[in-house]
Parts: structure tokens; sequence; C-alpha cells
């Protein structure tokens, strides 16, 4: 348990340190490898969690896709590949007061709420093999195969559509 | 901890946050938007891990499925913005300005 707290709080160090450079970077590209760095944190948090199916699919999915898109966006966009002060806008402070007001608040209701409630030692859900990825796949073609369809569905209307936005010859 | 992890959501959440509101390129807000969402999947992970449900990993998939949807679509938007102004600065796209 000492080892996982151990874990735990450098890879939230990292992972918050990359965030912050990730909004306030003057070069997008180097936000966007910023970004890859708080994702792969975020699968290390839900390994630590015991998650694997759902790290395994944020590396896939975010690192793997959605950056990959992200990056095309800038090159398509010409987003100058470099430092560019109009980044953020004049009155960024706006911002850092909302940011700073909805974290006290958050932390507070956090705090006051969850202050002692311990996650259990071994966090296996032992359903089916001690494994929680048997337990995520007999969830979603179970209990949740309705949602699971209509978000398949989703996907592939929004992708269709993403195209049909995109293209060029309309 | 429970706490230390959902502390970790909100810390991520609020800076996701102040992206959307101080950066002026379009691509950066969707990062931005990113970052929000994977604060909400943390937790959502935290709390399945502490009520020992499964249900959290569950909406935390379809959350990653709903975002790469999400991402998708908007760059979409994002190229056809581009392409009609030569621009993806948000304070250029203000024709529905009142």
């Amino acid at each position: 348990m000492v080892a996982q707290n151990i874990f735990f709080y450098v890879i939230a160090a990292v992972m918050v340190a990359a965030a912050v450079v990730v909004v306030t970077n003057r070069n997008v590209v180097r936000a966007a490898l910023a970004l890859i760095v708080v994702f792969a944190g975020v699968a290390a948090q839900y390994i630590l969690l015991a998650a694997e199916f759902v790290a395994t699919t944020q590396v896939l999915v975010y690192i793997g896709a959605i950056m990959v898109l992200m990056l095309f966006g800038i090159m398509l966009t010409r987003a100058r590949i470099g430092q560019d002060p109009e980044m953020t806008n004049e009155r960024w402070w706006v911002g850092l007061i909302t940011a700073l007001l909805l974290a006290g608040v958050m932390g507070y209701a956090l705090i006051d709420h969850f202050g002692s409630d311990p996650l259990p030692e071994d966090r296996r859900l032992v359903a089916v093999g001690g494994s929680n990825t048997a337990t995520v796949s007999d969830a979603i073609f179970s209990q949740y195969l309705i949602p699971f369809e209509v978000i398949s569905v989703l996907l592939l209307s929004a992708l269709v559509g993403a195209i049909v936005i995109a293209r060029k010859d309309r | 901890m429970l706490n230390q992890f959902l502390l970790l959501g909100a810390v991520l959440f609020c800076i996701g946050v102040y992206g959307v509101i101080a950066r002026k390129n379009t691509v950066l807000v969707l990062m931005s938007i990113e970052l929000i969402l994977n604060a909400v999947n943390i937790n959502l992970i935290a709390f399945g891990a502490m009520n020992g449900d499964i249900a959290g990993a569950v909406f935390a998939l379809f959350v990653i499925a709903v975002a790469a949807a999400e991402v998708g679509v908007g760059l979409a938007m994002v190229l056809i913005i581009y392409r009609n102004r030569s621009s993806v600065d948000l304070d250029d796209v203000d024709s529905m300005r009142g």
C-alpha cells in the first residue's frame, strides 16, 4: 500500500505539471506532447485502481488515435509551429479566477464528504476469475448491452458526420 | 485512500476549465476538453473501486468512446472553419455575436 501511494504521488505530480504545460505553453505541438504525458499518467492511475482494461483502452484510443487526430488538426490548420504569443486570451486571469474558485469549492466538498473513505486493499472484483477485464466484458454484454449498442451507432454516425463536414467537394 | 484520486481528478478538471476559458486556439480548447473528460474518468474508476462495482469502469469506457466521437466531429468543424476563414482563432468566429 505504501509503494502504491508513492507511485500515486509521483505520477500525479508529473500529470499536474504536464497538464499545466498543456494549458499554458505557447507552442501548440509542445502542448500536444504534454497532453500525451497526461494521458499516459491517467492510464497509470487506472492500473493503480486495478482497471487494467480501461487503462489499455486509454492507451489505444487516447494516445494512439485521439492524439494523432489532434496533431493532424494542428498541422492542417497550420497553427504556427513555434512560439506564438497569440495562443492565450488577454483576459486569461478570468479563467484563472474561475479555475481557482472551482478548485476551492470542489476540494472543500471532496475533503468534507470523502475525507476518510478508504479504498479496498485488493481492488479486483472477483466475479469471474479474479480479473476486472472479464467482469467488464460480462457487464457490457449483459447489463449494459443497449447502451453499448447505442454508443456504437453514435460513434459510427459521428465519424460519418465528421467526414461529411470536412469533405471538400460540396 | 479514495480522496487522493478524487482530488487529482478535481485538479485536472480545474486546469482543463482554465484552458477552455483562457486559450484562443480552437485545437488547444479541444485539448483542454480532453483533460476535463479524463479527470471525470479518474473519478468514475475511483468510485467504482470504492464500491466494488464494475459500473464505474463500464461508464469510463463509454466516456472514452464519446470523447473519440467528439474529437472527430470537433476537428472536422475546426478544419472547415479554417478553410472558410483561414484562422482557428476563437475571437475571429463571431458571426453570431449579438
